[in-house]
């Protein structure tokens, strides 16, 4: 009977959080179909693999080489489309993350199989289908996966991990053969220019717009984020104005994001940008403009000058951590 | 250096999106449609390749009779000739579009090809590296830097907090994330160009792969929320809604 692989992400050897929604996903889509949910870690040979069959692992494949502590697109896909062809699987699932929607293509290309990617919604009560955002949110696709295998990325922060009493097994595979000399080899991680926790990972996400009215005002973003302990955010206006680096860009041409709260900060609400956060589970609006589109998907709003309220909101905020 | 661009033309972000008759895909009446923005990094580092290297650059569209006057914006930023694979429509299953576009790339000899990351209505993000396995080439996704020195490359990609450096050797494929540049606007001179520029077209016979759409909806409207409150005022009782109310802080 065909089982569902789920492919890992791990970092230092240890696997990562969004690692335990690709398994939840995979298990909710292995328990329709009932199979097994094979995970499949991809890292350095000091990576054990533990700990993996409470989220849902029925065993955890293990593919260890010094060279793939960091991710290797040629070699990653090697040892994926491999693991996916020696079983018999009916869906390969990874998260769509910057590893993730890069490798699945690399996997479904290989297989020649079809990718769905950053889904929302996973059933395989009747066959597999997907639910997935198109338009970057504006609209959502119910699909009907009909051949197999297929490849499924998940969106992070879509499925929650679940936790079962299984303990799982591990096995040890396959390191792929290397690879041929000209594949693309990444050859360092560097840090960014401003160490920062990526927008489109955190489960809280403080943003800034033209209503902040110019770069250096976006230290109140900072601060309140901090408060938080979320990531900046920024809208298209101010990226294209320069005040703040593209990778915090969230809308339509920049990240989407589902953090469980997302603060809009001098932000307007275009089309664009409500797109792109639309599926935050709470959203606050700060704006002096009662009138802003913004309003008409907050859950709450402070209808006032950013810079009377967001100092204020920080220094709260702080106390209500420390209380 | 022979440069190849695979460009897609995609309803402008600032569409409202409604849902068309069948059910399945968007109505696209009065909605404009635009080179999609991350197929306009892909044109611009194609056009600065060129002007490093020299050569030529052709762009390569699957898309309906329309995706002409796509093809045309890219040739008045610059790009030499352009191929449009006509199809009656554009599939979802990105593996069905990627067999289509290698297929003709296959053919051309290109020292690299150039793709935007994702196209914006599909958002699918899959379909450049798909060519870049098909075609066993080396390839990079998402970059916001290239250097390219005769036939070797290093790329920039940004990942969860993290810049990743990858070398890889020509022919390559990569796929532009917003940041790698900033895309120059066809000038008067550049359109007026462009209407003479080749354009080709061939027909090509699609299937719809591995993917049935069951229906396409509009997300369920978000609750009206309340204002708190206008001012610094408000600020106590939105961290109390915060608190006991949502559970978010």
């Amino acid at each position: 009977m065909p089982h569902i692989l789920a492919v890992l992400e791990q970092r230092g050897g240890v696997a990562k959080k969004v690692s335990q929604e690709t398994l939840a996903a995979a298990r909710s889509l292995a328990d329709d179909l009932e199979c097994e949910v094979h995970g499949l870690l991809i890292g350095p040979p000091n990576m054990k693999g533990d700990g993996l069959g409470e989220y849902g692992a029925d065993k955890v494949l293990t593919s260890l080489d010094g060279e793939l502590e960091l991710y290797q697109a040629s070699r990653y896909g090697q040892v994926a489309a491999e693991q996916a062809t020696a079983g018999e699987y009916a869906a390969i699932v990874v998260a769509a993350t910057s590893l993730g929607k890069d490798l699945g293509p690399r996997i479904a290309a290989r297989l020649g199989c079809t990718l769905a990617s950053d889904v929302t919604g996973i059933s395989g009560s009747d066959g597999i289908a997907v639910s997935r955002p198109a338009f970057s949110g504006k609209a959502i696709y119910r699909i009907k996966i009909t051949t197999r295998p297929c490849v499924i990325s998940i969106r992070p922060n879509a499925f929650s991990p679940i936790l079962t009493s299984h303990p799982g097994t591990i096995e040890e595979v396959s390191a792929g053969n290397g690879g041929k000399a000209s594949d693309a080899r990444t050859v360092a991680v560097k840090a960014p220019e401003h160490a920062t926790m990526d927008v489109a990972e955190a489960s809280i996400v403080v943003s800034g717009g033209r209503g902040l009215r110019e770069a250096e005002h976006f230290k109140l973003v900072e601060e309140l984020a901090q408060a938080l302990g979320g990531a900046v955010g920024a809208s298209r206006a101010v990226v294209d104005a320069g005040w703040r680096p593209h990778a915090e860009q969230v809308g339509q041409t920049g990240k989407t994001v589902s953090p469980n709260l997302y603060i809009a900060l001098g932000i307007s609400g275009a089309i664009q940008h409500l797109a792109g956060m639309r599926t935050a589970k709470v959203i606050v609006a700060v704006n002096k403009d009662a009138d802003a589109p913004i309003f008409k998907v907050a859950d709450y709003g402070i209808v006032g000058d950013v810079f009377e309220v967001v100092p204020r909101l920080t220094e709260e905020i702080k106390k209500a951590k420390d209380g | 250096m022979k440069i190849g661009v695979c460009i897609k033309r995609v309803p402008d972000t600032e569409t409202r999106i409604k849902i068309g008759a069948d059910g399945k895909s968007i109505d696209e009446s009065g909605v404009k449609f635009v080179l999609n923005p991350f197929d306009e990094y892909a044109v611009e580092e194609a056009l600065k390749l060129k002007e490093q290297a020299g050569g030529e650059v052709v762009v390569v569209c699957l898309g309906t009779e329309a995706s002409q006057e796509t093809i045309r914006t890219a040739l008045a930023m610059g790009a030499d000739s352009g191929v449009l694979l006509k199809a009656s429509a554009v599939p979802l299953d990105p593996l069905v579009v990627a067999r289509a576009l290698a297929a003709e790339l296959e053919q051309g000899a290109f020292d690299m090809i150039l793709f935007g990351k994702l196209a914006i209505d599909d958002y699918g993000q899959a379909v450049g590296t798909m060519v870049a396995e098909l075609l066993g080439l080396p390839s990079v996704s998402a970059i916001t830097r290239l250097e390219v020195t005769d036939n070797t490359a290093t790329a920039q990609r940004e990942v969860e907090g993290a810049l990743e450096v990858v070398e890889f050797s020509l022919p390559a494929v990569v796929t532009a994330e917003k940041g790698l540049n900033e895309p120059r606007y066809p000038a008067l001179r550049g359109i007026m160009l462009a209407k003479k520029k080749p354009l080709e077209i061939k027909e090509v016979d699609l299937d719809q792969g591995g993917m049935e759409v069951v229906e396409l909806t509009l997300p369920p409207e978000r609750k009206a929320g309340r204002i708190v409150g206008e001012g610094p005022d408000a600020v106590p009782a939105l961290v109390d809604a915060l608190r006991n109310e949502a559970k978010v802080v």
